[in-house]
C-alpha cells in the first residue's frame, strides 16, 4: 500500500520538477496526475469494505463539476477557479477529519480537532476570496470596530475548547461541533478585511493551508500519501506567499491585519498639482511609430479589459515595423501570483518574451516607449523614494527611467493602494484615457494606418 | 511521548517539505500560476481519505466522507484539466 503512494509521491515531485521550465511543464502536470491515478487505484484495490457504488457516484459528480469548471472558465478568471479549489481542498481535508471523528475506533481528538480547524478556515475563508474576485462581495477591504479582537477571541476560544477536553469536562462531541462553527467563522473574520491588491498573497496563503490541511489529515489517518502531497502543497504555497509579500514590501502580518486600500477615507488633503497630458491614439501611435525597442506592463486593468488578445495584435504588428516589444511583469500584477503571464500566453505571446521584474527593470535605460495598460501602484516611482508612501520601499517596475511612459487608464482614481502616482505628472509621462481594449483597438487601426 | 510510528510520519512530513521546497523554488514566475492550480490538484489527495472514509455501513460519518470524494475529485479532475489547459498555451516562437 505505501509502496503505491510512494510511487504517487515520486511522480508529483517529478511533476512539480519539471513545471520549472514551460517547455516541460506540460509533461509535468501529466506525470502528476498519473501519480493521482496510481494513489486512487491502489486505495480502491486495496481496502476491504469500502462502498463502491457510493465512491463511483462521488467520482462522477465531482469529476463532472471539476471537468465543467476546468474547460469553461475564463483565464481572466483563473484566480477565482484558484480560490475555489483552494476551499474545496481544505473543505475535502476537514470533512474526512470528521468523518474519522464520527466513525469508530476512537481516533486521536487534538489532531482531528486541528485538522477541521485548518480545512475549515480554508474552505470558508476561500470562498469570501472567491466573492471578492468575482465581485459578489466587495473587493474592498470590510473592516469594522473590534474585528481583529473578535478573530483572536474566535482562536482563543477553539485553544481554550482543546484544554478543556484534556481535562474532560465537556464531551468530545460538542467541542468538535464547537470548533468547527468557530474554524468557519475565523477563515470569514480573516479574510473580509483584504483588499484586492493584496488577493495574490491570500490565495497564495489559502493554497498553502489547504495542503497543511492534507497534512493534518495524513497524520490523523496514518497516510503516508496525504503527508508527502500535502506537504508539497503547503512548501508551494508558502513560497509563493513570500514572494508575494516581497514583491510588495510587505510582511504577511501586515497583510492580514492591515487592511490596506482604507487610506483613501483618511485621504491626506495635500496632494500635489499634477500636469497631466492626455493624448490622442493618432498620437500616441506617432510616438510608437518612431519608437525601437517597446515594453509593455500590464496590470490588473488588462485582465478586467480582457485587452489581452488586442494587446497582441498591437505588439506584433509593432514588431513587424521591425520594432523590439518586451513584456514587463510584477509580480503582483493582477490577482494571484503569474496572472498577466497566463493571459498573455492565451494570447500567444511567446513565453521568452516576459520578463520579470529582475530580468526587465535594466531594459527601461534604452527604451523608447514604456506601454503601461491597466497597472498603476506597480509603476509608482514614489516607491523608490518617498518615505512617506504606503508603498515605500515596495520594488517596483522602473518604467519612468524610458523615454516615454505612455499609461492607459480608465480614468484617473486611484490605484488599489489609495494613492495618487506621481509618474502620471512626469515630463515624460503621456496618458491616453479609456477601457484598456476600446483604446488598443483605436490604436492598432491608427498604427497600421501610418 | 512520541510513538515510533509518530515519529515515522513526522520523518517523512519534514523530509517532503524540504524536497518542496527545494523542487518549488526552482519554478519561475511565468508559471506561478499553473503551479497553483497544480498544487490544487495535487491537494486533492485527500480523495484517498475520501475513498478510505466510505463504508459499506451507511452512517453520518460515510455520508461526510461522499461530500468530502465529491470536493477532492473536483479538485483532482479541475485542477489537472486546467493546467494542462494553462501549460497548452505557453509556447515560444
Amino acid at each position: 500500500m505505501n509502496l503505491f503512494y510512494l510511487i504517487a509521491a515520486v511522480c508529483f515531485i517529478i511533476g512539480l520538477k519539471r513545471l520549472s521550465h514551460p517547455k516541460t511543464a506540460r509533461s509535468g502536470n501529466f506525470i502528476a496526475a498519473i501519480g493521482m491515478l496510481v494513489a486512487i487505484a491502489a486505495t480502491l484495490f486495496s481496502s476491504g469494505k469500502l462502498d463502491l457504488e457510493l465512491i463511483a457516484i462521488g467520482f462522477i459528480i465531482g469529476g463532472s463539476i471539476g471537468a465543467l469548471f476546468a474547460t469553461r472558465i475564463q483565464m481572466t478568471e483563473m484566480p477565482q477557479m484558484v480560490a475555489i479549489f483552494n476551499g474545496f481542498g481544505g473543505g475535502a481535508s476537514a470533512l474526512v477529519a470528521s468523518s474519522t471523528f464520527l466513525t469508530p475506533p476512537e481516533s486521536n481528538f487534538l489532531i482531528v480537532c486541528i485538522s477541521v480547524l485548518i480545512g475549515t478556515l480554508t474552505f470558508s475563508g476561500s470562498f469570501i476570496a472567491f466573492g471578492k474576485l468575482q465581485g459578489f462581495i466587495s473587493g474592498k477591504p470590510i473592516v469594522f470596530k473590534g474585528q481583529q479582537f473578535l478573530n483572536a477571541l474566535a482562536f482563543s476560544a477553539i485553544i481554550i475548547l482543546l484544554s478543556i477536553n484534556n481535562l474532560g469536562t465537556l464531551d468530545s462531541q460538542s467541542i468538535f461541533y464547537a470548533v468547527v462553527a468557530l474554524s468557519f467563522l475565523l477563515g470569514i473574520g480573516l479574510v473580509v478585511p483584504i483588499g484586492g491588491a493584496d488577493m495574490p498573497v491570500v490565495i497564495s496563503l489559502l493554497n498553502s493551508y489547504s495542503g497543511i490541511a492534507a497534512t493534518a489529515t495524513g497524520f490523523l489517518i496514518d497516510n503516508n500519501g496525504l503527508i508527502i502531497s500535502g506537504s508539497l502543497v503547503g512548501a508551494s504555497g508558502l513560497i509563493l506567499t513570500n514572494i508575494m509579500c516581497k514583491g510588495m514590501n510587505r510582511s504577511l502580518v501586515n497583510v492580514i491585519f492591515g487592511a490596506v486600500g482604507l487610506e483613501v477615507a483618511s485621504g491626506d488633503g495635500s496632494q500635489k498639482e499634477m500636469n497631466i497630458k492626455s493624448y490622442s491614439t493618432i498620437e500616441v501611435a506617432m510616438i510608437l511609430d518612431s519608437a525601437e525597442k517597446i515594453i509593455i506592463v500590464p496590470g490588473y486593468g488588462l485582465a478586467v479589459a480582457r485587452a489581452q488578445y488586442i494587446a497582441r495584435e498591437v505588439a506584433d504588428t509593432l514588431e513587424a515595423k521591425g520594432k523590439k516589444v518586451l513584456y514587463g511583469i510584477h509580480p503582483v500584477a493582477g490577482r494571484m501570483p503569474g496572472h498577466m503571464n497566463v493571459l498573455l500566453a492565451e494570447a500567444n505571446v511567446s513565453y521568452d518574451l516576459l520578463k520579470s521584474l529582475d530580468e526587465i527593470n535594466p531594459e527601461f535605460e534604452d527604451c523608447d516607449v514604456a506601454l503601461v495598460l491597466g497597472a498603476n501602484d506597480v509603476v509608482n516611482p514614489a516607491a523608490r523614494h518617498d518615505q512617506s508612501s504606503p508603498i515605500y520601499g515596495m520594488p517596483i517596475l522602473d518604467v519612468d527611467k524610458s523615454r516615454t511612459v505612455i499609461i492607459n487608464k480608465r480614468s484617473m482614481n486611484p490605484g488599489f493602494a489609495g494613492i495618487q502616482n506621481e509618474l502620471f505628472g512626469y515630463d515624460n509621462s503621456i496618458m491616453v484615457f479609456g477601457d484598456a481594449k476600446d483604446m488598443l483597438n483605436d490604436l492598432l487601426k491608427e498604427i497600421k494606418e501610418l | 511521548m512520541l510513538d515510533p510510528g509518530t515519529i515515522n510520519l513526522l520523518t517523512i512530513f519534514i523530509l517532503a517539505i524540504f524536497v518542496g521546497n527545494e523542487v518549488i523554488s526552482k519554478v519561475p514566475p511565468t508559471l506561478h500560476t499553473p503551479l497553483m492550480s497544480g498544487s490544487n490538484a495535487i491537494s486533492g489527495i485527500a480523495v484517498v481519505g475520501a475513498i478510505l472514509a466510505i463504508q459499506t455501513e451507511g452512517t453520518l460519518g460515510t455520508y461526510l466522507g461522499l461530500a468530502a470524494l465529491i470536493f477532492a475529485t473536483i479538485n483532482v479532475v479541475g485542477g489537472f484539466l486546467v493546467t494542462d489547459r494553462m501549460l497548452r498555451m505557453f509556447k515560444k516562437k
